[in-house]
């Protein structure tokens, strides 16, 4: 039974751990399907957390945290298209720059105004995303087996969790079902066919960093609002890489990316449930080494393990109009 | 005479300093087949792209159907009824052929109903232009000739009364073009209007109704079809004669120069694409390979050029092995006196960022004539560029232009003036007129036929039948892998046409 706990509490935590990483993903799904690299997803996230943070504990309101955090994210992923889709700028240069700017700007305007070192104040439990109880999760804890794993995994998380889960299957739909999905995989597998067509290039590509600055919001806005109470400077650490990463590793396609993000979640859950525990035949190992794992595992899987992705076609290269 | 569908009127159109239209003034009557042919670069795509809303002309009126149009993107040419078959196709690869039909002409926010209307519009299209193609193929797994049915369904799809085809062509097998023309003819029935845009003066004589020739930017004439001839269509074209067919003499063939033996190449996915093949190039002959593209004639000559491995079999310069492990050292068997003017010249013969004077002798760079001391001798390398430049009539006359801004036929006669300038033993040359003006063509042939006539032996590979007919001594017919049938020049294009499809290879199997 403690064996059983145990992964119960490995898994809950690997959904929690999985959340900003499934939403970066499918962020950078948005704008990668569309023909525009975003390595910028890590900044986008980490402006949201901060501005999610510094507005919930400002007006005292998570929604409106949550509010900033898309709005500010949205700006930002903007900022990528104004470079790279009008001005044909080098996405890459541009989304490291969004990174750089992410990175310095939340912890200078988080010191300018509230003095504490780079972070926000620690948000009161109403300023925060609070878990949801689902009917009935503690009369069902007492069953065995399905009890924890109805109230521990389905209930109790916050609602971005379930936003988180539930853009998977609603991605899905708007890439194969809806028009703006056509238009936008066939932007970013050759944009000339789309011009030809009589759409516009830039527009639609514009409208794909929109549903990423969105998605990188809202996982800004979990990290800071719901994982933590507050914004710590650089707290994204890499996140929006490791979801660049499940994104080839998904092959861009959404319910392989909720896949590949609970894998690192899990990943993830692991270590930090491993750390200090001997394990058989090994024994005790280092801290690192167990935080080193996720990202060890991530490039012997994307070395090996994924066969060949394909990326879309017109991925990294500014559309111009030919003669 | 019908009513016009198309007038257009006083047509300007500049790109900076160069006027790619001037005043054109063209009338093109409902319900006919009207060619537009020209030389690259004469300015026959940028006035359908005005057309067809990609540019706005500087100055001038277009009349659709005796009204003015003022078509500022493409979506008000779709509107008008005009649609547009591209050269390079306007499809997305990896979506379905409904997905691509659809794609911009979707009746709806989801999908469902667009791509089941589209379902039956297609099957009605299907029956009465006979244009088949599975609708849920994907298209990168389609031929080619089949891509650019889903083009010309893309087009009627949006009600295209108005069809330009732009150099329909050019990626098609004699067969599928013959089809293509089957097509137009049938649509042209139905009272749809076709503009044909293209260099090839055979086709225009085949199956247009009336032809406008252009040249360097203006319409220079306009002929009914029946009362001009090919001729009389290349000098308008040119601007002077020119020989359609190059005068050579009598091949005196000498000794053994390369020989090709059991050469078998696999691709990258393990598929055979040369199967087995051997033959002889001998001193002072052009051997020409003819096959549709894709039949293995690229692999071969990589192999042949030590680009890339061979499985097996062998290859003879000079009576020296070739080394087919794919490891061989170009610049070792440029030494040897052989010379490859590949078949895709921009990613392989030239680096399109450098300047022309640069590529002109890239890979002969460690040559003492171009050196002084370990540095290049700048001075050296700009003279030799300028003296090939005069050669070969490259044009502009300028070796410090960037290589990327000279047009295709001159690219290719770059590659060509540096290939052949260094006198070599053996010269293979893949589509040595892909995308040349006829021009350039009369000249690029003229120069090979005189390399034979030094006594050099010339491989020649091409997917234009006339090209291999008028250049070669020999004819081989590659298809499948193999070498199919071995003909003279005097073979008829019927009999080669008929081996490059392999249809004796496949009733001798039945």
């Amino acid at each position: 039974m403690d064996l059983f706990n145990a992964i119960i509490q490995v898994l809950d935590s690997t959904i929690r751990l999985s959340v900003p990483l499934l939403l970066a993903c499918l962020a950078g799904l948005y704008s990668e399907r569309a023909g525009i690299f975003d390595i910028g997803l890590e900044g986008k996230m980490l402006v949201g957390a901060f501005a999610g943070a510094a507005s919930a504990s400002v007006f005292h309101s998570a929604y409106i945290g949550l509010g900033m955090a898309i709005l500010i994210s949205v700006a930002f992923a903007l900022v990528h298209g104004f470079a790279s889709i009008t001005h044909r700028g080098n996405q890459i240069v541009s989304g490291v720059a969004i990174n750089f700017i992410a990175a310095g700007s939340t912890i200078m305007l988080g010191q300018a105004w509230f003095q504490q070192g780079g972070r926000t104040p620690a948000l009161a439990s109403d300023e925060r995303f609070g878990a949801i109880v689902w009917p009935g999760a503690d009369a069902l804890r007492g069953v065995p087996i399905l009890g924890p794993i109805y109230s521990e995994l389905v209930s109790g998380h916050s609602v971005l969790v379930y936003v988180a889960f539930l853009a998977v299957p609603f991605t899905w739909w708007v890439l194969f079902r809806t028009r703006f999905g056509l238009r936008m995989r066939a932007v970013g597998e050759n944009p000339a066919a789309v011009d030809t067509a009589g759409i516009s290039v830039a527009w639609l590509r514009y409208r794909a960093l929109i549903c990423t600055g969105v998605l990188t919001g809202i996982a800004g806005a979990y990290l800071s609002m719901v994982q933590n109470g507050g914004f710590v400077k650089d707290m994204t650490a890499g996140k929006g890489y490791i979801a660049l990463a499940a994104l080839i590793f998904a092959k861009w396609k959404p319910v392989n990316a909720m896949f590949a993000c609970l894998l690192f979640g899990f990943l993830d859950a692991l270590s930090i449930r491993l750390q200090g525990t001997p394990l058989p035949l090994i024994g005790k190992v280092p801290v690192q080494l167990m935080q080193a794992l996720p990202y060890i595992l991530t490039v012997i899987l994307l070395a090996g393990f994924i066969g060949k992705a394909i990326p879309p076609r017109a991925g990294g290269v500014p559309y111009v109009k030919e003669r | 005479m019908a009513q016009a569908a198309i007038e257009l009127i006083g047509i300007n159109k500049s790109f900076g300093a160069v006027r790619a239209n001037r005043d054109i003034n063209l009338e093109i009557a409902r319900g006919t087949i009207h060619g537009i042919v020209g030389e690259n670069g004469a300015g026959k795509s940028t006035l359908m792209s005005i057309l067809y809303g990609f540019y706005q002309a500087d100055s001038g009126e277009i009349r659709v159907g005796g009204k003015p149009a003022s078509i500022k993107s493409p979506n008000d040419a779709i509107a008008l009824g005009i649609g547009m078959v591209h050269q390079h196709f306007m499809l997305v690869d990896n979506f379905t052929v409904l997905e691509n039909v659809i794609l911009g002409a979707e009746s709806d926010a989801l999908l469902k109903k667009s791509i089941a209307k589209a379902r039956s519009e297609l099957e009605r299209l299907e029956r009465e232009y006979g244009l088949e193609v599975d609708p849920d193929a994907i298209i990168e797994e389609l031929p080619v000739g089949l891509q650019q049915r889903v083009e010309i369904l893309k087009a009627l799809y949006r009600g295209a009364e108005i069809l330009i085809l732009d150099e329909p062509t050019g990626v098609l097998t004699p067969a599928e073009a013959d089809h293509l023309f089957r097509i137009l003819r049938q649509l042209k029935e139905q009272g749809k209007t076709i503009v044909l845009i293209t260099h090839k003066l055979r086709e225009i004589m085949a199956i247009t109704d009336t032809v406008s020739v252009m040249r360097q930017g203006t319409m220079v004439a306009t002929r009914q079809t029946t009362k001009t001839t090919v001729g009389e269509l290349a000098e308008l074209m040119v601007g002077r004669r020119v020989l359609l067919r190059v005068e050579k003499g009598e091949a005196e063939a000498g000794g053994v120069k390369l020989a090709v033996k059991n050469l078998t190449v696999k691709d990258s996915r393990g598929v055979t694409m040369v199967d087995d093949v051997s033959f002889d190039v001998r001193a002072g002959e052009i051997v020409g390979i003819a096959g549709v593209a894709g039949n293995g004639q690229s692999e071969m000559l990589e192999a042949i050029s030590g680009i890339r491995r061979a499985v097996s079999g062998s290859v003879m310069l000079d009576g020296r092995p070739i080394d087919l492990t794919g490891a061989a050292d170009p610049g070792e068997l440029r030494d040897r006196g052989l010379a490859h003017v590949p078949e895709d010249r921009h990613h392989v013969g030239l680096v399109l960022a450098f300047e022309e004077n640069e590529n002109s002798i890239l890979g002969y760079h460690d040559d003492p004539r171009y050196l002084k001391g370990p540095f290049l001798d700048i001075d050296a390398i700009r003279d030799d560029a300028r003296d090939k430049i005069s050669k070969y009539d490259i044009r502009p006359a300028d070796c410090r232009l960037k290589t990327a801004n000279f047009s295709g036929g001159n690219q290719q006669k770059i590659v060509l003036a540096r290939e052949m300038e260094q006198d070599p033993g053996v010269l293979i040359v893949g589509q040595p007129t892909r995308g040349v003006d006829v021009g350039a063509i009369e000249f690029i042939h003229k120069r090979l036929i005189a390399m034979r006539d030094q006594g050099k032996a010339v491989l020649v590979v091409s997917v234009e039948l006339d090209e291999i007919r008028s250049l070669s001594d020999r004819i081989l017919v590659m298809f499948a892998g193999r070498i199919v049938g071995e003909r003279g020049p005097e073979a008829s294009e019927g009999e080669l046409g008929l081996l490059m499809a392999g249809v004796e290879h496949r009733e001798a199997a039945e």
